[in-house]
């Protein structure tokens, strides 16, 4: 019978079924951070359980950790119920020999964005990270999932998942991405039409002509924002991108082990009669930058659009939903997206922080500069290296020169458990991947956006077309 | 874990859809490296006209008066009435902590996110999927500061003279029956998982003794 890439993954992992009939799932590569995993290293000692297998992880603090004041280390966290999170991945990691990129580590960011540039992610893996953007990994073709921290510790004690298979749901995406429109543009458009609860229950299989022509990070964009369609993960299958990306990276296999993996892996495609669930199709020629004007990440609109009237939908519900989201947002319905002021602009996050991202960034912002309306702009690198990366390119000169902050690697402002934050009723253009209430900071106001985007608005004061700006 | 047989207690209804986990329990409370101490902050964003951090008591807050949870008439409830897609967004247990610690045993409502769901079963908080016409039912009911009796075994709530069925993985109900905890549960299958991994190690050599050096 003909397979979906997810049914591969998923046979090439399942131990078996259990006594109870529930299936047990092996799982390649644990990723973990601060603010999930305190409970499960603490249950995993209570119970006198030793963790499964210990290079099956790999640690780094990023949650909470400040974007500013870096060199420090430790001492750099002021806030002191987050330095004791922080201390406390450091001795379990210590205790339990987990390889860890600690704060001084130069390799240390978003666990989604080091995974991958180290090469510790690699296609047709099993992934798990107690965060819900793990999903970020399924543009390696691997399976990856958030889960709990209950779960956190069932993988450390047991290297298993109990689970049972979704469904296939194929998102097939043909026609190209016209220029200053991006992965963040595509996959908010993807939400906007699936709706946050649309895959739920579902693994998504990205697909067609638009989404082979993108580059290893723009998967990373689409598949990061996966769990906000509802899915339990999303995937892409492996190409040559996906090989030239992995090759050479710390993690990946060398030599023969190489050829050998890399022949494995031109195997993690889909067959071609394998059956799918679900299916939408979507033309990406015809998509145009994408803002969020609502609470929820469906609530998005082209930029030429205007924010919609609650009283055009048809849906009751939906109707109040839209309602609620206008009043926080304090927006009018009507009201032209580009006519939205921001007061804030955030270019980072798991999932728009890597270094195509900030060149995509810095195309925009050479030679120009923050509006004076706009209170602050910030860009946090995803990692230590795509810093060091950036700046040796000159890009952190021209995020400086324009009147942007450059800061250290971390989730920093997409979820704010750190120092970075959006003000009460403030709006901010964000390129990061939930726009609920108060994520950015308490009574926060987020836009989601692409990189390019943020940067644009930064440079208007208010939402604009990039595309304006790159004639 | 804590085991979930039967419950009655009062339905209080939350009346959105896409009730996110940074609403159930909000990002400052998650520097917390325990399990406990949540139950303060639930619906912190909506229950609270102020901010809120980690280590303030309720009685140092202002209540948001109109928030449903607030209302005299639902003071005690333990039965949380939502609509579809509840506990989407974040993974964050702490959602379901937070549920448990103020009082909460089960969650109906008309579809649930599928980490939250999986989560609930980990702490012996019962999710119940209704459909919608049964959660419209439940929603006009319980303005009338009403009681919704729920039994795990039949898979039924009884909510005045109606009775609605609900549907539960069998492996699921069984956990939350027995209180059963995962991890012993799998790794009384260890032999099955070494079996595995050694296949496994053979077939994909290059994913085991994994270090950057």
């Amino acid at each position: 019978m003909p397979k979906t890439l997810y049914d591969k993954i998923w046979d090439a992992h399942l131990v078996g079924q259990r006594k109870d009939g529930n299936s047990l799932l092996y799982i390649d590569l644990q990723l973990l951070h601060e603010v999930t995993s305190p409970q499960a290293f603490e249950g995993l000692s209570l119970a006198n359980r030793p963790l499964w297998r210990v290079d099956a992880h790999l640690a780094t603090p990023d949650h909470n950790v400040p974007t500013t004041g870096r060199e420090a280390g430790l001492s750099g966290i002021t806030d002191l119920v987050a330095l004791e999170q922080v201390v406390t991945l450091d001795k379990n990691c210590t205790a339990f020999g987990v390889e860890q990129f600690d704060i001084l580590d130069e390799r240390q960011g978003i666990v989604h964005v080091v995974g991958p540039e180290q090469g510790a992610t690699l296609p047709g893996m099993t992934i798990v990270c107690g965060d819900s953007h793990t999903s970020t990994h399924g543009a390696f073709a691997s399976l990856a999932q958030g889960i709990g921290t209950s779960d956190v510790e069932h993988v450390m004690a047991s290297q298993c998942l109990v689970q049972n298979k979704t469904k296939n749901y194929a998102v097939t995406v043909d026609g190209s991405l016209a220029a200053g429109v991006s992965a963040k543009d595509l996959v908010l458009y993807i939400i906007g039409q699936l709706g946050t609860a649309g895959a739920t229950g579902h693994t998504i299989e990205y697909r067609g002509e638009a989404i082979r022509a993108l580059s290893m990070e723009a998967r990373m964009t689409l598949c990061n924002m996966s769990i906000e369609a509802g899915a339990r993960a999303g995937l892409v299958a492996v190409d040559q991108t996906t090989l030239d990306y992995v090759h050479g990276r710390p993690f990946a296999p060398k030599g023969a082990l190489w050829d050998s993996a890399a022949e494995y892996w031109r195997t993690l495609v889909s067959d071609e009669d394998a059956h799918f669930d679900a299916e939408i199709k979507i033309n990406a020629s015809n998509l145009e930058p994408q803002v969020s004007w609502g609470t929820s990440p469906e609530m998005v609109a082209g930029v030429s659009a205007n924010v919609p009237n609650p009283e055009d939908m048809t849906d009751s519900v939906q109707q109040e939903a839209a309602g609620y989201a206008l009043t926080y947002m304090a927006l009018e319905a009507g009201t032209p997206i580009v006519d939205i002021k921001v007061d804030r602009v955030f270019i980072g996050s798991c999932t728009n922080a890597r270094i195509e991202d900030l060149r995509a960034a810095a195309i925009v912002l050479k030679g120009r500069s923050v509006a004076s309306s706009v209170k602050e702009a910030i860009i946090v690198p995803g990692s230590g290296l795509v810093k060091k990366q950036a700046e040796s390119e000159g890009l952190a000169q021209i995020f400086v020169d324009a009147g942007f902050q450059w800061r250290a690697a971390g989730c920093s402002m997409c979820l704010a458990m750190n120092p970075d934050k959006v003000g009460p009723g403030e709006h901010c253009a964000s390129t990061s991947n939930r726009n609920f209430e108060g994520r950015q900071g308490y009574a926060s106001r987020t836009h989601l956006v692409s990189p390019q985007m943020a940067a644009a608005a930064a440079v208007a004061g208010h939402f604009m077309d990039v595309r304006e700006l790159l004639t | 874990m804590k085991a979930f047989a039967a419950h009655q207690g009062q339905l209080a209804p939350l009346d959105r859809v896409n009730v996110d986990t940074d609403q159930i329990i909000p990002k400052q409370y998650l520097k917390s490296i325990k399990r406990t101490g949540f139950g303060d902050y639930l619906f912190d964003g909506w229950r609270f006209l102020d901010e809120g951090d980690i280590g303030m008591t309720p009685n140092e807050r202002r209540l948001n008066h109109e928030f449903v949870l607030n209302q005299s008439q639902y003071q005690g409830a333990s039965v949380l009435l939502a609509r579809d897609n509840f506990g989407c967004g974040s993974s964050r247990e702490h959602a379901v902590w937070a549920l448990l610690e103020f009082g909460f045993e089960a969650v109906i409502a008309s579809s649930f996110a599928d980490i939250f769901y999986s989560n609930c079963f980990k702490n012996g908080l019962l999710p119940i999927v209704l459909k919608e016409k049964e959660i419209e039912f439940l929603f006009d009911q319980a303005g009338d500061n009403v009681e919704a009796q729920i039994d795990l075994e039949t898979q039924s709530v009884v909510c005045g003279e109606k009775t609605f069925g609900f549907e539960i993985d069998p492996i699921l109900k069984a956990k939350l029956l027995f209180g059963m905890d995962d991890i012993d549960m799998t790794l009384a299958e260890q032999s099955l998982i070494v079996e595995f991994e050694q296949q496994h190690r053979s077939t994909q050599p290059w994913l085991f003794d994994r270090r950057s050096t």
